[in-house]
């Protein structure tokens, strides 16, 4: 049992002992995004939700049948905001991890591709073992199976985490920073822009099940099997009729789904 | 005066009046959250919590005691030319000091140390020209750059406060006797000044321990930093109470050793009598 | 330098209803924090000069832990630690989640500060009260009520105002920490700017100007709050 666990099962104890009410049902599901990691969430020049996560989370409330509502949350505390009820479900890239999985549930995957390395373009990094990247000053968002993949297998390097994947683009751009890991698909978006005109990808590398898990899945409250299930069974449904697929052509040349 | 429109006096047997009911249930609720709080962290001690990122929090708080010791060393090089200028009957460089002082003192730390850590990004190729960038290429470089100036306008206020605190006429005084502005300075002035601005000093440390927080917002890992680093992959709460405990022994250790030394210091203002009775 | 000004015009090109959006939020924030500081930071003081010990020592243990602790992180314990708490109370209720925007969690960590600088204020300014007013008070047989609202108060303003302006001061600057949590305060969205357009000493410039605008308004403001709590010393 966690510390906060501990805490909650404490209060909730001592309210208990004042007094209980009746359950209520939450009239529809509200899904909280980053909106702030293109392509698969941000918000456009006219503040509203797109990307490929907010896309599939809109089929998969179609394929459900069920209304849904999006709130815009920061990663840091994206995890708590869930356990804390902001919201019912978390659809913004979230790599099934084991230890995300001690606080939250996931549905299956949704999508999954590897984590790459980009780097300025007069850059004189040849490769992206730990052996050719040394001892540079790497950036990755924090809280992100990315950072923990930088602090497991490049341990020589000077790693700088940042709130969201904007101020690394920043640094790197700036030069602060030697080289910045992230999303394969996440890096060639921004490659692709004007920003991101400074640099290239040195490399894609391997991802490890045991840091990178499955892939990105939906993370919902522990516990709640029902949605779970709901999720799970509208993925694959998506997936089935090709609405999946429509999707994903939208965005990329290539299936995001992984083997 | 007669005893009747007097309070009667303090009653011998503690009776339960508001204050005390009050004073009994606040106490109770801290005693009660630190019970649960050492419930939740010793019944669950066996998870290793803190043997695991203890390495951690030590690298955060060497971090955070670097970044204020070096800020507050550099800030009271930097603070002694402001005070002199605050104090300078030059209208110009008086303005400009007090512009210095109103800018640092009426802005967030958070928005300068954005300023010139993101900022600093913005003008790459001036201060590749002039041989900075290394320096401000590091977030904690710039974190400590930042900070500093910060802290070099608060000093300088408490400076220039307690000199001019220090009466007119222990200057004429010393006038009269005939001591140079220099020895006057340095004998009379100073050493008053130093007493009346110890407390202020040691508020301003305890400031910028605190402060210093901000810097875990631009990457640098201290305290907070760490901290940080820990609850993201843990989504463990206990991370955030560690590192509390660490900031309130630290500033709580600063204000005792503050206290000791003004007294230390202050001995001889202190009346024989009294310290006798 | 033309070319960066016209960024801070209003409309979908420019930057200046986001930034000035921003501002209002800042200052909607302290605002909505100051009466509750206050009036905790006043009970606290009472607490503090109360004759029952438990009362005074619990009052310590409040603004010795708010007092200590950086700001950065009571608002982390507030936002992440006090919402996911009143979940779980409202869940064992069984009542649905409520939800603690960065507002509100800002508003509650910058008020347990405030409230526990301010009580020091608060105490301090009572010991500039002399034992004298208190029995002029009780022998004009004034009630406890009457003579702490009518003797008391009035003065514990005036003695109190030049600490509580300065908590002010600092209070607006803190405001800018709730950016960190997501609050679209004038940081947050001066930072947003700063990034899409790539101008950040530009934008962050601007929000520093900004917080030196709010501040020279408020010393003018608090200026003449002080010669208004001054005004019977020069009408005797």
């Amino acid at each position: 049992m966690s510390f906060f666990k501990r805490i909650a099962l404490a209060a909730a104890v001592t309210v208990i002992a004042v007094g209980g009410a009746a359950a209520q049902e939450p009239a529809k599901i509200r899904i909280g995004t980053e909106g702030a990691y293109p392509p698969f969430n941000f918000l456009d020049a006219s503040g509203e939700l797109k990307g490929f996560d907010v896309d599939i989370a809109k089929a998969l409330c179609t394929a459900m049948q069920a209304e849904c509502e999006f709130v815009v949350q920061d990663w840091d505390g994206m995890i708590p905001a869930l356990q804390a009820g902001k919201f019912d479900a978390i659809i913004a890239s979230m790599s099934i991890t084991e230890e995300r999985l001690k606080q939250v549930d996931f549905t299956s995957k949704y999508y999954n591709t590897p984590p790459a390395i980009a780097v300025p373009k007069d850059s004189t990094l040849a490769g992206v073992t730990p052996e050719e990247l040394g001892s540079l000053q790497l950036g990755a968002q924090s809280s992100t199976t990315h950072s923990n993949y930088a602090e497991e297998k490049f341990p020589d390097a000077a790693l700088k985490l940042y709130p969201t994947a904007e101020e690394y683009k920043l640094d790197l751009a700036s030069g602060r920073i030697d080289a910045a890991i992230d999303d394969v698909v996440v890096l060639s978006e921004w490659l692709a822009t004007e920003e991101g005109a400074c640099c290239k990808i040195l490399g894609t590398l391997t991802p490890d099940p045991a840091i990178n898990g499955p892939g990105a899945g939906i993370a919902i409250r522990q516990g709640e099997t029902e949605l779970k299930a709901k999720f799970d069974a509208a993925i694959e449904a998506i997936r089935a009729d090709g609405t999946y697929k429509t999707i994903n052509d939208a965005y990329f040349q290539f299936d995001v789904y992984g083997g | 005066m007669s005893d009747t429109t007097l309070p009667p006096p303090p009653a011998p047997a503690r009776r339960w009046t508001t204050a005390r009911i009050a004073g009994h249930g606040f106490m109770g609720f801290w005693i009660l959250l630190a019970g649960v709080i050492g419930w939740a962290i010793f019944g669950d001690w066996d998870s290793g919590f803190l043997v695991q990122y203890a390495p951690r929090y030590l690298n955060g708080l060497t971090t955070t005691l670097q970044l204020v010791g070096l800020a507050m060393l550099f800030g009271a090089l930097l603070s002694l030319p402001i005070t002199w200028a605050r104090l300078s009957s030059n209208r110009l460089v008086g303005a400009l000091a007090f512009g210095w002082v109103y800018f640092f003192r009426g802005t967030p730390l958070l928005a300068q140390t954005f300023l010139v850590y993101y900022g600093a990004g913005t003008f790459r190729a001036e201060f590749e020209a002039l041989g900075l960038w290394p320096f401000f290429r590091d977030a904690f470089f710039c974190a400590v750059f930042t900070f500093s100036l910060n802290t070099s306008a608060y000093q300088a206020e408490i400076l220039a406060g307690s000199i001019r605190n220090v009466a007119r006429g222990q200057r004429e005084a010393a006038a009269a006797l005939g001591l140079s502005r220099y020895v006057t300075m340095r004998k009379i002035v100073l050493p008053q000044a130093f007493i009346v601005s110890l407390r202020p000093y040691g508020n301003e440390i305890i400031l910028m321990i605190k402060g210093s927080a901000i810097a875990s917002i631009v990457t640098v890992f201290d305290l907070m930093g760490e901290t940080r680093r820990i609850f993201s992959r843990t989504f463990d709460f206990e991370a955030y109470f560690w590192a509390a405990v660490l900031y309130l022994v630290m500033v709580e250790l600063i204000r005792r050793l503050w206290d000791r030394i003004e007294r230390h210091l202050t001995q001889h203002l202190v009346r024989r009598t009294d310290n006798e009775a | 330098m033309g070319e960066l000004w016209s960024l801070l015009s209003y409309g979908p090109d420019g930057w200046g209803d986001e930034i000035l959006a921003g501002t209002f939020v800042t200052v909607s924030l302290a605002l909505a924090t100051l009466p509750i500081g206050l009036v905790l930071g006043f009970l606290l003081a009472l607490a503090k000069n109360s004759p029952e010990p438990s009362l005074r020592a619990a009052a310590n243990i409040y603004t010795t832990v708010f007092r200590g602790l950086p700001e950065l992180l009571t608002l982390f314990l507030v936002y992440f630690g006090g919402q996911m708490l009143l979940q779980a109370i409202l869940a064992a209720l069984g009542l649905p989640p409520v939800e603690v925007n960065s507002f509100v969690a800002g508003m509650i960590a910058l008020s347990l500060v405030f409230s526990s600088y301010s009580s020091e204020v608060f105490l301090s300014a009572f010991k500039g009260i002399t034992s004298g007013q208190y029995e002029g008070a009780g022998a004009l047989g004034l009630s406890r009520a009457q003579t702490m609202r009518l003797v008391i108060l009035p003065q514990l303003v005036r003695l109190a105002l030049p600490g509580l302006s300065n908590l002010w001061l600092i209070l607006m600057k803190e405001t800018s920490l709730v950016s960190v949590i997501g609050l679209a305060d004038v940081l947050r969205e001066t930072g947003v700017a700063a990034r899409v357009t790539r101008e950040a000493f530009f934008f962050f410039a601007v929000a520093c100007s900004i917080y030196l605008v709010l501040s020279i308004i408020s010393s003018v403001g608090i200026g003449r709050l002080e010669a208004w709590a001054r005004r019977g010393d020069f009408s005797r």
